[in-house]
């Protein structure tokens, strides 16, 4: 086995343990550590791939954005430190049951993949073409170059010249700035209402 | 992710250069590098306790440590360490002690992980990559998760409202120090850390001015530079922003459990990212591993491996020289101004730095833009050597044939412009 290949093992067992982690625990700051370590491996994978980029946003959307405000809605909601959360038999059942048929539909989607046929379209079209054209990923930047020209609408992958991700990247940005600000918004209209009450 | 170490000039004396090492070679040249970065990380917090204890002492008509290990105390810090080893690792009632134990070992692992991007010299870092300077930013924001752990996992009021605090503060000053990070990006026009410095070095030669060449003397980065460090003061919850850690409030904030070790992990995660920040500072602004008047490049351009080697150790005693002295002046303001209130801190971050570094990002975005109607060229200052960003590479590589995308997209650039 290559240090890879341990490595991607490492990596997978930790971003299974720790999504197991978030299913078992039942204190809600063990559960949102445990989705630490499940995402931040996740990220790990994607730097194993040589993406750069998205483990970087990986790291500091998920890890560094959305857990710190998870952290911080336990702080301010919860009644007593460590407050558990404890599920009917119920609930598990029904949990169970979505997940096996997520399950299902994973391992279907997997099996029903002609591999071989895959790995001769990425040979065919991709960088390891590109390494044999005198492609250097290690010096010549890897999958974080061509994002970002492709970002502008330069994809060489296409014949040169491609519509670009700029005007949807930066519609869905400023959308999401219109959810943020209604949502501070309406908490805030809430909590006057409430005093004034 | 590549690993650089094929490209640097240790290896190069080592193995010769042209081929990459493989096998136990390569194995042993990787240990030493992380050795020698995990040196970089442990050593400066060292010397800048002492120099803290030192600076503080003079700024206060003190002497400071004096006798440790003979003159001016410089074992001071080893002392200290030899002293919190053998103290009492405790565990409050209350706490959640897996996660209690755990906090400290997130923090160092968060700040040590963001030296792997530094390029101490040219080419020489443990990770390149092309977005060296989001992925370091990246791996200082995790730093945050552990305080929060801190402070949650107590058991403890103090702890709670401390790490609140620091949370808070650590959240909101991230946001103008990336803004104002991105201004010599823009400059540059690219976010790998070497290809920054080697713009500003502009690969002149030995007798060449290449300080002029700088970002901090670039009219825009110049106040960036000023509101980065402000920032990056505070993002390391230092003085006069160390409201986590008022002792006349909160006692030691989310410190306040922590003994022995665990607590001296702490403070090794804060003077070794205040370290990585500084870096950055030097990287971004003041030339990184350029000396100013061309000894690292021309060392670097010559052919024999013995001077690249040099070079590169030269550009790491510049860079760690530079860092060094933006850390003094942190340790300065720390005993020179008072500390501010909680609400004064964030409102000048959300209403002051914040506007500022958003007004800096517009101007350095039209600036070179008005400067090209008017003068036909996008920076004021006449260019000094081959600014034009290198890639890191192409120092060491044999065979430079360039990427095949890279010259497609160049086809395609003059398909747009015909």
């Amino acid at each position: 086995m290559s240090g890879e290949q341990i490595l991607f093992w490492l990596f997978a067992i930790m971003a299974c343990g720790g999504a197991i982690g978030v299913v078992i625990n039942q204190i809600v700051v063990r559960m949102a550590v445990s989705l630490i370590v499940c995402l931040a491996s996740v990220s790990a994978l994607f730097f194993l791939q040589n993406a750069d980029f998205v483990g970087a946003v990986q790291l500091m959307v998920y890890v560094g954005g959305t857990i710190i405000l998870l952290i911080f809605g336990i702080m301010l909601t919860s009644s007593s430190p460590f407050s558990k959360i404890e599920s009917s038999p119920a609930e598990g059942f029904l949990a169970a049951g979505i997940g096996a048929l997520f399950l299902a539909i994973i391992a279907f989607t997997v099996t029903q993949v002609n591999w071989d046929q895959q790995a001769a379209m990425v040979a065919a079209a991709s960088p390891a073409k590109a390494v044999q054209d005198g492609y250097n990923p290690e010096a010549d930047g890897n999958t974080s170059r061509p994002l970002a020209m492709s970002f502008l609408g330069l994809r060489p992958d296409q014949g040169g010249n491609a519509p670009g991700y700029l005007l949807p990247f930066e519609i869905v940005s400023v959308h999401l700035l219109v959810v943020l600000i209604g949502a501070a918004y309406l908490a805030r209209t809430k909590r006057r209402a409430a005093s004034e009450a | 992710m590549s690993l650089v170490l094929a490209n640097s000039p240790i290896l190069d004396l080592f193995g010769g250069g042209a081929t990459p090492l493989e096998g136990w070679p390569w194995f042993f040249v990787a240990l030493l590098h992380t050795i020698l970065i995990g040196l970089f990380f442990g050593l400066p917090a060292g010397v800048f306790i002492w120099a803290e204890r030192k600076v503080s002492g003079r700024i206060q008509d003190r002497l400071g440590p004096t006798r440790v290990g003979g003159r001016f105390g410089w074992l001071q810090s080893a002392a200290d360490g030899a002293k919190l080893i053998q103290k009492e690792d405790l565990v409050p009632k209350d706490a959640d002690s897996l996660l209690f134990r755990a906090a400290p070992y997130i923090v160092v692992v968060a700040s040590f992980a963001a030296f792997m991007f530094l390029p101490f010299g040219d080419g020489w870092s443990a990770v390149s990559t092309d977005v060296g300077l989001f992925l370091m930013f990246a791996m200082l924001s995790l730093e945050v998760i552990g305080v929060i752990l801190a402070g949650y996992c107590s058991g403890s009021k103090w702890a709670l409202f401390g790490a609140m605090r620091e949370a808070a503060q650590m959240i909101s000053y991230e946001i103008p120090m990336a803004i104002c990070g991105l201004v010599p990006i823009l400059i540059v026009g690219s976010l790998n850390l070497n290809e920054i410095v080697h713009y500003q070095s502009g690969d002149g030669g030995f007798p060449s001015l290449t300080l002029l060449n700088w970002n901090i003397f670039h009219p825009i980065a110049a106040p960036a530079f000023v509101l980065y460090f402000v920032c990056a003061t505070a993002s390391c919850k230092r003085a006069p922003f160390d409201l986590a850690e008022a002792e006349s409030e909160l006692v030691a904030g989310f410190l306040t459990e922590y003994s022995g070790m665990r607590w001296s992990f702490f403070f090794l995660a804060e003077y070794a990212s205040m370290f990585a920040v500084s870096a950055i500072a030097a990287i971004l602004f003041l030339g990184g591993w350029d000396d100013g008047i061309g000894i690292v490049s021309g060392l670097k351009s010559s052919d024999s491996a013995v001077a690249q080697f040099l070079g590169s150790g030269v550009g790491a005693v510049v860079l760690i020289a530079k860092a060094s002295k933006l850390v003094f002046v942190q340790i300065w303001v720390r005993w020179t101004l008072p500390r501010l209130r909680i609400d004064q801190v964030m409102t000048t971050c959300l209403k002051y730095l914040i506007p500022m570094s958003c007004a800096l990002f517009l101007a350095a975005a039209i600036y070179p833009l008005a400067l090209n109607q008017g003068m036909g060229r996008t920076d004021l200052r006449s260019p000094i050597g081959n600014r034009v960003p290198k890639r890191s590479d192409e120092n060491h590589q044999a065979s430079a044939s360039p990427a095949p995308v890279l010259t497609e997209v160049a086809a395609a650039h003059g398909e747009v412009a015909q």
